[in-house]
This record gives structure tokens, C-alpha cells and sequence, in this order.
């Protein structure tokens, strides 16, 4: 069957597609929820899939249909939600919100069936042709992106597939993370011609449209991750992407005042009880924590001007959709809260 | 067990784990232990933290191995009796050298260094720093006179990707499919017969024919350096499957991390890889002592005010919801690994990305299974 082709217009599509945003009574919708398009990036283990979730619930909330999309290929997304198993299709995790898992192999294969008829079907079932595909460097990352980029049109190649309001990208790591964005331009300028060029090009132009894409930083208050977010930021600066937000995730409360340390050192020296002990020291050792926290939450908010939003640590044994609903609450509030 | 048990006999000693598990300063401390006892150890960091690398002297010297002066170690009262040398690793710079390394002669470096298939594939691409990581492993192994050899595996999500991504890299340079199929009137043509032609068409309707020239043209200019790169592949290969390698995997105690672990651990398995042991970060230990969160607040009534007693009980009581989660994967883990090597290292007090949180962090590493034990009941005592 042969399907239009709507690339190379995002932009367009994008103008129009505001139009057709719910209106709700609420205030108008903050960024980075406006984008249709937002990469969740950050250093590893800082809770991306965490944030790109509570992200993803908060705008299915607002009336958004919404989905995240994981290009790791671990379904974290569905074991947040208590879900298995279903592969690189598309899940209902929440009313409004779904998660998809992409993989290249898979997008590769639907794009040549769906895209290139015949021809497509014919090489998608070459073994010879797969491998030169997956070999090629960088075909991952572009076959990736083209399902995102697939995913965010109004019009959807896959046959019978409903649009999308918001696509939130669960990117990999801060690194690897921009270099995916990269990736649609390179195979643009290296492949000159032909469907690849055509599709590298049109990826390239709807990630370079603020209007549509924005980028999410998320780190953790300790010193790496608040480096690397400050050099991501330069380098989002650089490549003219539009930074919308940065998540200053898991944040330790401030339980002590720094006049009470004293006391709870007092305290410690005169305990006997091994249990009133291990509260004392747990106790200073957090206060340790939550100021180290401090120093490097103000190193990264000098840095990200007026950008950063705070999700506070989740003491639970493992998070699930109650703890998601949490931090899409605190999520609401801080978003709202910058006005 | 301690590391230096687990490492008795290695040459060289792969941490591998997935991102944000304390991989940098786990396979820093590592090294330092092995120094302290007397041996030449090299560590090949990738982007370390600031302060560690100003702690080992990295900073300014990137991508050849150089001494750490005692002087620097000095601070936490640890004798150094061997070296420890330390790197941080640039992958871009790595890789040219490769090419200078294995092409014939200068000019044609220099040309393949200029080619567009190149540039993508020695920056952007996935894989690139795994890639190199092990390439620089192999050149240490084979150029310098370490005992021990200690890389720390780039950041990535999954520690899967450390062995898979080189793997997809090497297949690419070696190129027997792609050279099947970009030059047609070869031996690719006769490999495939006749049914290639259509299939050649196709691609280039559906990759652009200029993608396919540019690759072209790269495996022109890479030439007989192909069998090269298969060569090194094979060797690199021998390295780490040799019994003097080592692999060791860093986690943290959440649950993403232990299940991750798990499975790299079944990976290596599967592949005939030789696994040292599993260190396990940031464990909140349990600090109960046999009472209940809830006895806190009785007990503390004498020592302190109730308003501030209950805030301490309160906090008490979120550490241990974060002590019952560890025990449970970390249980999980032991069962998994079945009796082998797991080195469990405590929620420190804060950011280790220092000299003191190395030295810290060796403590745990290296204790004897008495001395942890003494250890973990400080916490406590």
C-alpha cells in the first residue's frame, strides 16, 4: 500500500497541530508540555525514566495524548507501571498515556514495509541487507529517531495508528543522548540523495524547530551529574536546541537545622542504646547529605538560569504508579510555580 | 573475600555497569589497593570527576598512562608499596592513532582521518568509546610492563552495550558484507551471484547512492588495513577471555542496577568471559540491630527533646525503608551469583569524588572478611 509522504513538512504540521491542542480552563500549558516533541537526557542512573514518566502522566492529566518512548530496549516504563511483556508496540500505561520501546531492527523493518512496498518487503526479509544496515555507523541512532520523529507526526505511517500530542523521548545518557540528535543531519549531509537524505533532513528540521522539540536535562544533586548537565547545557546552547527544563531530581529533605547538629552530636555522646545511636548517626549522616545536596543544587541552578524544577527523593522500596503520581504532583507544582 | 582475593592471578580487571553505579571511583580504588600491595597498576579512567582527577593528576596529561606521585596518596595515611599509574582515556584521539598505527603510510592516515564515514564513526557513533577503551587495553597490554591493567567502562545505560557496541564496530571495519556489497564487480558479486544485482538496486533507491561512495571510498582507503582491524579484533578478543582477565560489576543496591547485574553476569557466562565478582555500592546497611523503626522514638526520649526525637525517628525510619529494599536485592543477587565473589560497599556520608572517598572506599574493597565485619558494626556501634 502506498502511504503519503508527510516528510519534510513537520513544520507546517506542527503550526497546524497547535490548533488542534484540548482546550482546557486551566492556565496555558507550561513548558515543556507546549512541544510536541521532548528528549528526556541526563547522566546515567539520575532517574531519566523516572522523570520522562511522571513528565509523561502529568501531560495525559492536561487532556495530552501522550507517549514515551524508551530506546533502550528495557521496557522500564511498563515495569513502572506494573506492566510486561508487550515489545515494541505501543502500551496504554494510564488513561491518555503510553509507552512504546523502540527498536531499531523492528523500526527498520516496519519503515521498509510500510515506506518502500515491494522493494521494502523484499529487503527487509534480506538477511544481507540487515546486516549491512546494522553495521553502518550510526543506522541504529537514525532508524531510532525516524520511529520518534514517526511517532510525533500527525499523520502516522503505521497503518491506523492515532497521532500523538506529545512524543517524550527517554534518550540515552547525556553523551550518547546528543549525539542521537546529531546523527538525522549527518546522514542528511552524507547521503546527499535519496530517501535516507530525504528522511535525515526532515528528522534534522523538526529537532531544530524549538516550537516542536525541546530538551529535558535531568540530574541528581552530586557533582558529576551537575557537571555533565552544565556542559550539556552549553552544548544544547551551541546547537541552538531549545532547553526547556532542567529536573533536579531526588533531592533529600532538610530534616535539621544546622543549629541542631550540635545537639543531635550531644546526644550521640550521651546515648548508650545501640538503636538511639544508629538514629543519631543516621541522622548527622543525612544532614551531611542534604548539604552537599545544597552546595551542588546552587551550583546548578546559578548555571541553568531560572530553568530548574525539583523532584524530591522517593523514599520507597520500589517505585510504582503511586510513587509516578507523586512526582507528576510535585512536577505540577514546580512547573506551575514558575509561572 | 576482598578484591584482592577476587583479582589474585589478573593482569587486568574490566569494571562494567550500567551509569551513575560509582564505576570511576570503584575501579580508582581498585587500583590503589592493588598499588598499596605492591603492585604496577595502570587505571584507565574515562571522564572521571574533577577532583578525582586533580586527586590522581590526570587533568593534564590525557590518554598515555602516568605515575600518581605518593606524595598525592599520601593523605590517608596508606603506603604505597608498588605504582599506580593512572589515564584518562580520549576516544577520538585513540582511534586516530589506531588509523596512524595501522595504515602504510602517513598520507593514506591522513586521508582516511578526512573521510566523512571516519569522522562519524570515531565520534558519534555509539560504540566509539567501547571501541577505543579496548583498544587502548590491548596497546597498554601489550607496550608497558603493568601487573595489573584496571579500565573503567564507559558510561553508558546498559553494561550490556560495553561488549556488544566494539562488537557491531569491528564487524563494520572488518566489512566483509559491506565490501560484498559496495563492490559489486568483485568478490562480492560472485559471493552473491546473481540475485545481488536487484538487491543492489534497491539499496541504492533506499540509501542514496552517495552513502554507499562515501563507504565505498572509506573501505578503499582502509584497503588491506581490514585484515588488520580482524587481527587486532581476534587478539583483543584472546585478551579478554584469557584466565588473567578479569570481570568485575559495579552496582548500586536498586533494583534497575541488581537486575542488571544479573544479567550481565549470565551474559558473560554465556560467552565464555571470565567474571571476578559483583561490588555492590551505596548499600544502607541495616541499623536496627534487631529492634523496630518505631522503638526509636522511646529510646531517644531521654537524649533529646521529643520535637526533634520524632524528626530523627522519622528519618530513621525513611533510611530503613531504603535498608529493606537493599537487603532484598542484594539477597536477589547472592542467590544469582550462587556463592561467587559480592563485596558489598556502605552509603557513604557523601559525594565520593575525592581522594578521601577512594581511600574510603578501598577500606571496604580490601578489608578482610573480619575486618568488614568490624567495619559494618562501627556503622552501628
Amino acid at each position: 500500500m502506498e502511504m503519503p509522504d508527510y516528510s519534510g513538512k513537520s513544520i507546517t504540521l506542527a503550526r497546524s497541530r497547535s490548533a488542534r491542542r484540548p482546550q482546557l480552563p486551566c492556565a496555558p500549558v507550561p513548558a515543556p508540555l507546549n512541544k510536541h516533541l521532548i528528549f528526556v537526557t541526563g547522566k546515567g542512573g539520575v532517574g531519566k525514566s523516572t522523570t520522562a514518566a511522571a513528565l509523561g502522566l502529568l501531560a495525559a492529566r492536561r487532556g495530552l495524548r501522550t507517549v514515551v518512548a524508551e530506546l533502550s530496549g528495557q521496557e522500564r516504563l511498563q515495569r513502572l507501571f506494573d506492566r510486561h511483556g508487550q515489545h515494541f508496540e505501543e502500551v496504554e500505561l494510564a488513561p491518555g498515556l503510553f509507552s512504546i520501546s523502540i527498536d531499531p531492527e523492528h523500526a527498520m523493518d516496519e519503515y521498509l514495509r510500510v515506506k518502500a512496498g515491494a522493494l521494502g518487503h523484499a529487503l527487509a526479509s534480506s538477511r544481507l541487507f540487515q546486516a549491512f544496515a546494522m553495521a553502518t555507523p550510526g543506522m541504529r541512532e537514525l532508524l531510532s529517531i525516524g520511529k520518534v520523529w514517526e511517532l510525533a507526526q500527525l499523520h502516522r505511517r503505521t497503518h491506523g495508528a492515532a497521532p500523538y500530542d506529545l512524543v517524550i523521548v527517554d534518550a540515552p545518557a547525556t553523551g550518547h543522548g546528543l549525539g542521537l540528535l546529531r546523527t538525522p543531519r549527518t546522514f542528511a549531509d552524507i547521503a546527499h540523495v535519496g530517501p535516507i537524505a530525504h528522511q535525515g533532513r526532515a528528522i534534522a528540521e523538526t529537532i531544530a524547530d524549538r516550537e516542536f522539540t525541546g530538551v529535558v536535562a535531568v540530574a541528581t544533586p552530586e557533582e558529576i551529574p551537575v557537571n555533565e548537565t552544565l556542559s550539556l547545557c552549553e552544548t544544547v546552547a551551541r546547537e541552538r536546541l531549545a532547553l526547556d527544563l532542567v529536573v533536579l531530581n531526588a533531592l533529600y529533605p532538610v530534616r535539621f537545622a544546622d543549629g541542631e547538629v550540635d545537639e543531635l552530636v550531644d546526644a550521640l555522646s550521651r546515648s548508650r542504646s545501640q538503636l538511639s545511636r544508629s538514629a543519631l548517626r543516621a541522622a548527622l549522616a543525612e544532614h551531611a547529605r542534604a548539604e552537599t545536596q545544597r552546595e551542588q543544587r546552587g551550583r546548578l541552578r546559578d548555571g541553568v538560569d531560572g530553568r530548574m524544577v525539583e523532584l524530591p527523593y522517593v523514599f520507597a522500596e520500589q517505585l510504582g504508579p503511586a510513587e509516578i503520581e507523586l512526582l507528576a504532583d510535585s512536577l505540577q507544582l514546580e512547573l506551575e510555580g514558575r509561572g | 573475600m576482598s578484591v584482592s582475593e577476587m583479582l589474585d592471578g589478573k593482569r587486568i580487571c574490566i569494571c562494567a555497569g550500567s551509569g551513575g553505579v560509582g564505576k570511576t571511583t570503584t575501579s580508582a580504588a581498585i587500583a590503589l589497593g592493588m598499588a598499596a600491595q605492591g603492585a604496577k597498576v595502570a587505571v584507565v579512567t574515562i571522564d572521571p570527576a574533577k577532583r578525582l582527577a586533580n586527586a590522581l593528576g590526570v587533568e593534564e596529561l590525557p590518554n598515555e598512562p602516568h605515575r600518581v606521585e605518593h606524595g598525592r596518596l599520601a593523605v590517608g595515611g596508606l603506603e604505597i608499596h608498588g605504582e599506580l599509574w593512572a589515564m584518562m582515556l580520549d576516544p577520538k584521539q585513540t582511534f586516530d592513532e589506531l588509523i596512524e598505527r595501522v595504515a602504510p603510510d602517513p598520507t593514506r592516515a591522513e586521508e582516511i582521518k578526512a573521510n566523512r564515514v571516519y569522522r562519524e564513526l570515531s565520534t558519534a557513533v555509539s560504540g566509539s568509546q567501547e571501541f577505543t577503551a579496548i583498544a587502548k587495553l590491548y596497546d597498554l597490554d601489550q607496550e608497558h610492563e603493568f601487573d595489573l591493567l584496571v579500565l573503567d567502562t564507559p558510561p553508558s545505560r546498559n553494561a550490556l552495550d560495553f561488549l556488544e557496541a566494539p562488537q557491531r564496530l569491528n564487524s563494520f571495519l572488518e566489512g566483509r558484507t559491506l565490501k560484498a556489497l559496495v563492490r559489486p564487480t568483485s568478490v562480492g558479486m560472485r559471493v552473491l551471484g546473481r540475485g545481488a544485482t536487484p538487491l543492489l538496486a534497491a539499496l541504492r533507491r533506499v540509501t542514496g547512492v552517495d552513502l554507499l561512495t562515501d563507504v565505498g571510498t572509506f573501505f578503499q582507503l582502509l584497503g588491506d588495513m581490514t585484515n588488520d582491524f580482524s587481527a587486532r579484533a581476534a587478539q583483543v578478543e584472546q585478551l579478554l577471555r584469557a584466565s588473567t582477565a578479569a570481570f568485575v560489576l559495579v552496582t548500586s543496591a536498586e533494583r534497575e542496577s541488581i537486575e542488571e547485574a544479573i544479567w550481565f553476569r549470565r551474559t558473560l557466562e554465556h560467552g565464555g568471559l571470565p567474571f571476578a565478582g559483583v561490588v555492590v555500592n551505596r548499600v544502607h546497611h541495616d541499623l536496627l540491630s534487631g529492634g523496630e523503626p518505631d522503638d526509636v522514638q522511646p529510646a531517644l526520649r531521654r537524649a533529646l527533646r521529643a520535637e526533634l526525637a520524632t524528626r530523627v525517628a522519622e528519618n530513621f525510619h525513611d533510611y530503613h525503608v531504603l535498608a529493606r529494599r537493599d537487603d532484598r536485592n542484594v539477597d536477589r543477587l547472592a542467590q544469582a551469583l550462587d556463592g561467587e565473589p559480592l563485596l558489598l560497599v556502605p552509603q557513604l556520608d557523601d559525594d565520593v569524588h575525592d581522594l578521601e572517598g577512594l581511600l574510603r572506599m578501598h577500606r571496604y574493597l580490601f578489608a578482610s572478611a573480619a575486618e568488614r565485619e568490624q567495619l559494618i558494626a562501627d556503622l552501628v556501634a
